[in-house]
């Protein structure tokens, strides 16, 4: 995909071009400012803060509210810092993640190319989870959870975040494998491809885009989950719910620099894989729409 | 027995038939064409074949052995479809080599099917290349390389050229032809061009309908259609039908048409056996190239007939001369020779040839037969 230009755009004076700009740079500016104010305050001692300005820059630059957050400060009882619940959230997000999106992908194949009688209604039902809040399936699910033996483990997380996650990612890849034309599968029939040959050597080589758009939706989602991780986390809980017991906990003085510098750590992740694969989400946003 | 058997196949979808009782035998060899409006069956029937649609009823042979049921790829057939269906991930050569590659072909023998294929379809230079930087026809040359490496009994080809412009059809048209001819393969060819349909095939089933029509060589389908729709659905211009009547005269039967001005004009028939008509109402069926200015007309012909009639509008089409008259109440096309000098309105000689005239039951639209 080469770069596209735009002939399209309507051609404007500089007078406009630079208020559009001005808008923009300001526009900018209003939403880095809380970042800015997170970043500068995470490198001051308290005192600094307590003192009075949150908008200056650190007169003394120290990074031990980072070392403190990461591994010595108070989380709910124990002196661990956030470095094993960062540890627990990501070994919940990655098979998470990862299960959601290839079974999303399977779904939608069968969906799309391997079509049965009623699959128009499964497919209604799986969208239908979509619209399912969080709060109704706390009960049922912390019963099967028990059932299975998984309740307050990291295994029990992922399985909840795959069985959330899957309506979304097969909708992602129905919509896509439903422009992908059907004569392929049946060119790769005839030459004699099964069912996952099909799948794996015709489909997801040209599934980059949509995998993209499942991935990083699925990540934002199961990273940022409270709800789900306060609930069923037990021991095993998320980095969401460390913060949250870190900037709560009602004993001592409240250190805002730490605090500030935790809730940076628990954004990262998010925040490196918008910028990795972000420019490839809204392509594979796109992609169903308007065909390459 | 045949070498393709479809015997009575149809085919249902709900409580739809699509497909009513095809029966067709094909010889080894053969181009067989499948010829039919939009949405008559032909590409279901070829799936049939293909096995990428279930049978209703009846079933389909290769080579003495009944398919039905049988998958796709254990049937040794290959087929080229409308849109190419070219793998787009993978290159010219991983495309045209997939289908060997999943029957288990060693890579040595792989290298050399497709180098054979590549070298036949002059596409060499183009394996390393993936479908989407091919134009249209190099796509379609592809798609046709990937049937030919798998070296299947029969080849279906299902409107493999309805993607190309005008003249690369023409010039495509001639290379399957030239394939055909060198390969000797078993061929199923759908298409609803029916100039694709005279000039490729061996024989041509015309469908309508989920219907067979007719079935037979390209010269039986043109010259003696089965019945109204196979005469006006081949050939360009249409077969001009006109109304008439049976008037037996000197114990021969003539048709007498309506000319432009209403008067009756009489037309002797080759065909005898028409006197049995005697009095009744047909259609006659001409050809617009057997109606010629008289210098014009077919010197072999046993029958020419000359009408004087007047016309309606002239269209010079290079090659030759339209002509549109009045007859039988409706408008008739005569072909003639380019440098005929004739202009709307006047009246003219006309010559018939009435050796290819045939006619219709117009109660049952079929052709009566003639000895
Ligand atoms: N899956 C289906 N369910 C119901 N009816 C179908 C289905 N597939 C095809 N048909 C019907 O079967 C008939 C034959 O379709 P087919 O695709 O064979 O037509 P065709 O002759 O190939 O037409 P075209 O020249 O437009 O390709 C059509 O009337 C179509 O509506
Ligand atoms: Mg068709």
């Amino acid at each position: 995909m080469s770069a596209v230009t735009q002939d399209t755009a309507v051609s404007m004076g500089r007078v406009t071009r630079a208020l559009i700009y001005l808008l923009l740079l300001l526009f900018a500016l209003f939403y880095l400012l809380p970042l800015y104010v997170m970043g500068v305050n995470s490198v001051k001692p308290l005192a600094e803060i307590t003192g009075g300005n949150m908008m200056a820059l650190p007169e003394v630059w120290t990074l031990d509210p980072w070392r403190s957050a990461w591994s010595t400060a108070q989380i709910g009882v124990e002196p661990t810092g956030l470095k094993p619940y960062f540890l627990n959230s990501i070994l919940m997000v990655v098979p998470a993640v990862v299960i959601s999106t290839i079974m999303g992908a399977l779904n939608g194949y069968i969906l799309t190319k391997w079509r049965f009688r009623g699959d128009t209604w499964v497919f209604g039902l799986m969208l239908f989870s979509c619209f399912i809040p969080f709060q109704i399936v706390l009960i049922p699910m912390a019963v099967v959870l028990g059932k299975l033996g998984l309740a307050g483990s990291v295994p029990g997380l992922v399985l909840v975040h795959v069985v959330y996650g899957i309506g979304f990612t097969t909708l992602y890849f129905r919509n896509y494998y439903a422009t992908f034309p059907t004569e392929l599968v049946r060119a790769a029939q005839i030459d004699g491809a099964g069912f996952f040959q099909i799948f794996w050597r015709i489909l997801l080589p040209v599934s980059g885009p949509i995998a993209v758009v499942s991935i990083i939706w699925q990540f934002t989602n199961i990273w940022n989950d409270f709800l789900f991780g306060a609930s069923f986390g037990g021991t095993n809980q998320p980095m969401t719910v460390a913060l949250n017991n870190l900037v709560q906990s009602s004993t001592g003085v409240k250190e805002y620099n730490v605090h500030f510098a935790g809730a940076i750590l628990a954004a990262l992740p998010t925040l490196l894989v918008y910028i990795v694969a972000g420019r490839y989400f809204v392509r594979g946003l796109m992609a169903g729409s308007v065909k390459g | 027995m045949g070498f393709l058997d479809i015997r009575n196949v149809t085919k249902s979808y709900g409580n739809v038939e699509v497909l009513h009782r095809v029966d067709i035998a094909v010889e080894e060899g053969e181009f067989l064409v499948l010829v039919g409006p939009s949405g008559c069956g032909k590409s279901t029937l070829l799936n049939m074949i293909a096995g990428l649609e279930g049978i209703t009823g009846g079933e389909i042979a290769i080579k003495g052995h009944v398919v039905n049921g049988v998958h796709p790829s254990r049937r040794n057939i290959a087929m080229v479809f409308q849109s190419y269906a070219l793998y787009p991930n993978m290159t010219v050569a991983q495309n045209m080599t997939f289908g060997l590659e999943m029957h288990g072909v060693p890579k040595p023998e792989r290298e050399r099917a497709l180098a054979d294929v590549a070298k036949l379809l002059q596409i060499d230079h183009l394996l390393d290349r993936k479908p989407g930087q091919l134009s249209g026809g190099q796509r379609q040359r592809v798609a046709m390389g990937r049937a030919l490496v798998r070296d299947p009994d029969v080849f279906l080809f299902d409107e493999p050229l309805s993607n190309l412009d005008a003249k690369l059809r023409v010039d495509m048209r001639t290379e399957i032809k030239k394939l055909h001819q060198k390969l000797k393969t078993t061929i199923v060819y759908v298409t609803h061009d029916q100039i694709e349909a005279m000039t490729l095939s061996t024989r041509i089933a015309v469908m309508n309908k989920g219907y067979v029509q007719q079935l037979g060589t390209p010269k039986e389908i043109y010259d003696t259609p089965a019945n109204l729709f196979v005469a006006t659905f081949m050939g360009s211009p249409a077969m001009n039908i006109i109304p008439a009547r049976v008037v037996v005269q000197d114990g021969t039967p003539h048709a007498s048409v309506t000319d432009a001005d209403g008067r009756p004009r009489l037309l002797r028939f080759s065909q005898g056996s028409l006197a049995a008509w005697d009095g009744r109402d047909i259609l006659l069926g001409i050809r617009p190239e057997a109606i010629t200015d008289p210098e014009g007309a077919d010197r072999k012909s046993s029958n020419i007939q000359a009408l004087t009639n007047r016309v309606t509008v002239t269209e010079p089409a290079g090659s030759d001369t339209f002509v549109t008259m009045a007859l039988g109440g409706q408008d008739a096309i005569a072909r003639m020779r380019a440098d005929a000098s004739v202009a709307a309105g006047q009246t003219y000689d006309f010559a018939v040839n009435m050796e290819k005239a045939v006619a219709f039951d117009p109660k049952t639209e079929q052709r009566i037969a003639s000895d």
